[in-house]
């Protein structure tokens, strides 16, 4: 079963302390092997492309987060925390995809969150880099559509270190975007899957899915999943879990184009 | 004591317009429907049968003279207030009786001034003094001290010993502080003189005010208060001073790094007069006075109240950005015009926010004043059955509203478009299941549907035109799932065909 498959590789003591320590300079260490749900969480900065007519972003970086809090609760015992959020939208994003909406988040973050509305991409990063700086967050989620000129490698680079510097993690969501050069230790391609059947409905969506693509990340091998939440669509568990693997060799262009990578890079 | 200043409003506008003689005969006017009407006249417009309360057309007709000026009832409180503030030198509380009265609680205070008489002889000579006509009294309740200022003999004085009902007696039955309709009924029930009203059976009263409460229009009530058979808490008067710093310059300066020079003085200043206080700041008020008499103000507002001057001058540098100093700023104010307590605490906020990050309120502060105040809220829930009408926007750091309990069993999109987008849908049947659609250029086959989950609309907030809504929770074949709904049923008789709309985005 799917859940087992995640348990087994999810284990948080097996996965030693490894990649990026939180300073300035993050080393890049041994390729740790393939990603599965419940790793990767000590990387602070994560970018999520997606399309810009569906919520497969927003959704996949929700589930990402509650799997991350879920994973630290777990570890550390804490009671639940109940830092607000902060969900950073700038206005061509939210032209396009609207407005986060109270009764359709999930259960435990749908009370904590502090909405951003900016103007342009500039004021949208400054937005993310001020709730990165604050203590206060649990984390930050950023939607900016399109390649606006403001976000290049420069901001996306403060992002991180602001990110490892503070230890806030950033979900930033591209909506619409080309994939060009980040600093982001994860990036991800994320579209709509359909959805298994729920449980009383035959007919009706199910629990969401998603094909979730790792196509640059600094610890772990690119890799391609089909992430999920739940059983049924009205309760929110935290927990993430990869239904099938989808190693299928047809996997496009062997090399990538040069949008992501500096062509010169020695 | 209780203070009657007769002619405020008049008394405020020869302050004012500093004319000596009441040579022309003066009417303050108030617009009213039915044209302007006049609300206070002086002794020469008095003289020549202008009344209160008359209209000025007719007054014109008796004193073709008559001088208008608009009356400014909001001046008068104003100054009614501040002359409380000042009436304190006679007792420690004051109270409003407005529109044109004072009270002053002189209990035991009296004897500072060698006995009553002479208070009330230094009260008006310094009423006097001000240009003030005023009548005095002394009494041992409120309401005996109005009603011997407003109706009684000037500077009378009821003794505690006196019995008040042997002194009050003949003062008119408006002495009470009545309404007017309550006194036309008084005076056809015969009851012209406080003592006719305590005459009569004090049931029969009773039984004819049962149901008036409040105490204006209760004359037995009135009269108890009168008495000091029941007590009558007056609303004291207590002047609140907002901090305040100030620089005058030696040279007026005419450039941005010397006015942030300023700034950050004014507020290290600012920060050490409220620390004295145990106060924060909440909101700021930053006066600019320019060399050509023109005044320059910028209102700043916290999220939470602070006390830390590197904060506010750099939340403030965003709001220096298009000012014109034109020949130069001379002099320079900063009042707290909002404080809040607060109690020390640590004090370097720039060095702790690098190493420990900043705290909710200084990141508030710091979007909401760059993207304004709208850009940062949270959501919050209203009770309402319209999705977009069932979340509002808040500032974040409001305590939450109460909340009923949500229905566990509707499904709600993740996001919510702010206006719901037209969609061209195929279907089978006019009610049935939608097949496909198309959405912003592109077609969607409908793999799976749930619904119609149906929202009528809310006809004690909209029109009766409004129609109602079958909502339908949607994927396509690529798994894209969407909420649509169609607005109207056929044959409703509230429009033509029933139109689709796109509204949410599920995750």
């Amino acid at each position: 079963m799917a859940s087992t498959h995640a348990s087994s590789s999810a284990d948080p003591a097996a996965t030693p302390a490894h990649g990026l320590v939180p300073g300035l300079l993050a080393r890049v260490g041994p390729i740790e092997g393939r990603w599965s749900p419940g790793q990767g969480f000590d990387c602070r900065h994560t970018e999520i492309f997606a399309a810009a007519g569906e919520a497969s972003g927003a959704g996949l970086a929700l589930a990402f987060a509650l799997n991350r809090a879920g994973q630290s609760q777990a570890s550390q015992a804490a009671d639940e925390d109940q830092r607000p959020w902060l969900w950073v939208q700038d206005k061509a994003a939210r032209r396009l995809g609207g407005r986060p909406y109270r009764a359709g988040l999930p259960q435990a973050l749908r009370h904590r969150l502090v909405h951003v509305s900016a103007e342009s991409p500039e004021d949208a990063l400054f937005a993310l880099e001020e709730g990165l700086r604050c203590r206060d967050l649990a984390f930050v989620v950023g939607e900016i559509a399109g390649n606006p000129r403001a976000l290049d490698f420069t901001a996306s680079r403060r992002l991180s270190l602001a990110a490892e510097k503070h230890g806030v993690p950033l979900w930033l969501i591209r909506l619409g975007a080309r994939r060009d050069l980040g600093s982001a230790r994860m990036r991800w391609e994320a579209r709509a899957a359909p959805s298994p059947p729920p449980r009383w409905n035959g007919h009706a969506p199910g629990p969401p899915r998603w094909h979730a693509d790792l196509f640059r990340a600094h610890t772990f091998q690119p890799g391609r999943w089909i992430l999920g939440t739940g059983k049924s669509p009205t309760d929110d568990p935290t927990t993430l879990f990869a239904e099938a693997t989808s190693t299928s060799p047809d996997h496009g262009d062997l090399v990538h184009g040069p949008g992501d990578r500096p062509v010169a890079a020695g | 004591m209780a203070i009657w200043c007769m002619d405020l409003a008049i008394d405020r506008w020869r302050l004012v317009s500093e004319e000596s003689a009441d040579a022309d005969p003066v009417v303050l006017i108030t617009e009213t429907a039915r044209g302007p009407r006049i609300d206070a006249a002086n002794r020469a417009a008095q003289g020549s049968g202008a009344r209160a309360g008359m209209l000025l057309a007719d007054a014109r007709a008796l004193c073709p003279a008559l001088v208008v000026q608009p009356s400014d009832p909001a001046g008068d409180l104003a100054m009614l207030e501040a002359l409380a503030l000042w009436a304190q030198r006679w007792g420690p509380w004051s109270a409003l009786d407005p529109p044109d009265g004072l009270l002053v609680d002189t209990a035991g205070v009296a004897h500072l001034y060698g006995g009553e008489t002479a208070l009330l002889a230094d009260a008006a000579r310094r009423f006097a003094r001000r240009g003030l006509g005023v009548r005095l009294a002394l009494a041992p309740t409120a309401g005996a001290a109005w009603a011997l200022a407003h109706h009684g003999r000037d500077r009378s004085i009821l003794d505690l010993h006196d019995e008040p009902m042997a002194r009050l007696a003949d003062l008119p039955a408006a002495a009470l502080r009545l309404d007017d309709d309550v006194l036309v009924l008084l005076r056809r029930l015969g009851l012209k003189r406080l003592g006719d009203l305590h005459g009569v059976d004090r049931a029969a009263l009773a039984r004819r005010f049962r149901n008036r409460r409040s105490a204006a229009a209760n004359p037995l009530l009135r009269l108890d208060q009168l008495l000091g058979l029941v007590p009558e808490p007056a609303l004291p008067v207590i002047g609140v001073s907002a901090p305040m710093v100030e620089r005058r310059l030696m040279e007026p300066i005419r450039h941005r790094a010397l006015l942030d020079r300023v700034v950050a003085d004014l507020a290290a200043d600012m920060v050490r007069v409220l620390e004295g206080l145990g106060q924060g700041a909440r909101r700021l008020e930053l006066g600019l006075w320019k060399l050509d008499g023109e005044v320059v103000v910028r209102r700043l507002e916290l999220a939470a109240a602070t006390r830390d001057a590197s904060h506010i001058v750099r939340l403030m540098a965003g709001k220096l950005d298009d000012i014109d100093a034109g020949l130069g700023i001379e002099l320079m104010r900063l009042r707290v015009s909002w404080s809040e307590p607060l109690a020390l605490a640590q004090a370097d906020f720039e060095e702790a926010a690098e190493r420990h990050g900043t705290s909710l309120a200084a990141c508030i502060d710091r979007l909401s004043a760059r993207l304004g105040e709208a850009a940062v809220c949270r959501p919050v829930p209203y009770a309402s059955h319209v999705p977009e009408r069932a979340q509002r926007w808040r500032p974040p750091l409001e305590p939450p509203p109460a909340e009923q309990g949500a229905l566990a069993f509707h499904a709600r999109p993740l996001k919510l478009l702010d206006l719901p987008e037209s969609i061209a849908v195929l279907y089978a049947t006019p009610d049935g299941l939608p097949r496909r659609f198309r959405w912003r250029g592109n077609v969607h086959e409908i793999a799976r549907a749930e619904g119609p989950e149906r929202i009528a609309p809310e006809w004690w907030r909209e029109k009766s035109t409004a129609r109602l809504r079958d909502y339908y929770r949607i994927e396509d074949d690529t798994g894209r799932r969407y909420w649509i709904y169609r607005a109207g049923i056929a044959g409703d008789g509230r429009g033509g065909a029933p139109e689709w709309f796109l509204q949410g985005l599920c995750g």
